[in-house]
């Protein structure tokens, strides 16, 4: 089951062996800790302690983001397809929330030669 | 200490952020050989390999678009296990770190940062053979990640 809140988006068509670039949006806040609500009262510091995407059961990318990184994070990795795979995000945030998004990565079988 | 300097304003509000303030001066910045000291300690580190691609000038801090590429083959035994984004003037020195490895294909990444204030942005990529290579970007930024209380 999926919660939390993720986008990922990859080309519409993938062939066996392609080095796909992965793009991912996170929906989270990330406050630094130096930010202030309305009353002036410091906002406690809550970002990304780590991001971990996993395809077909292997881990295929992880960042461990800071403070530093734009709210609602994004991402772009690459990864080689090889068969069609479920692609896992897990993330946790300073509050120990976690998040976990699903999306199946569709892989055909390789038409045209390797470039 | 006087705090009131606007692209220090987020500094200067106590707590935790003022022992920050003391630590990094707002006319201060970390030189490169200070950013790379934790993680490369005494082993080989090189500027080059990596491209580090960000703007030469930002509106605004909040969010800035970074990449990194690697030239690497992204083979079993020649890899990026790791690429660090380090800021020369946020807090918190470490934007992010990723890690990567030969199941990536190609060694690139993408993603967007804050920035209190202008700066020097550093690449390091970390090979699997135990080398370190970098780049460095200048960034100007008109508008600091740390004034938008948003």
């Amino acid at each position: 089951m999926s919660q939390g809140l993720a986008r990922l988006q990859w080309p519409v068509v993938i062939q066996a062996g392609d080095v796909v670039k992965v793009r991912l949006l996170v929906q989270h806040p990330m406050h630094t800790g130096y930010q202030q609500d309305m009353q002036g009262r410091l906002i406690a510091r809550n970002v990304l302690v780590w991001l971990a995407c996993e395809l077909g059961g292997q881990e295929v990318f992880r960042v461990e983001p800071s403070s530093g990184i734009a709210a609602n994070p994004y991402f772009e990795f690459c990864v080689r397809a090889r068969a069609s795979a479920e692609m896992v995000v897990r993330w946790q945030d300073d509050l120990g929330v976690m998040g976990e998004w699903r999306q199946r990565m569709e892989v055909a079988e390789r038409k045209t030669p390797k470039p | 200490m006087q705090l009131a300097s606007a692209s220090g304003a987020c500094l200067a509000l106590g707590g935790p952020s003022r022992a920050l303030a003391q630590q990094i001066g707002f006319d201060q910045q970390r030189t490169v050989a200070d950013m790379l000291q934790r993680l490369v300690g005494g082993r080989p580190v090189r500027e080059q390999g990596v491209s580090l691609t960000a703007p030469a000038l930002a509106d605004n801090g909040t969010l800035v678009p970074v990449s990194v590429q690697v030239i690497s083959p992204m083979s079993e035994d020649d890899h990026v296990s790791h690429i660090y984004l380090l800021s020369s003037r946020n807090p918190v020195m470490q934007v992010a770190a990723f890690v990567l490895g030969p199941w990536s294909g190609r060694a690139e990444i993408s993603t967007r940062v804050r920035l209190a204030g202008s700066q020097q942005l550093l690449a390091l990529a970390r090979l699997s053979g135990g080398e370190f290579w970098f780049a460095a970007a200048e960034v100007i930024v008109t508008e600091s990640a740390c004034v938008d209380a948003s």
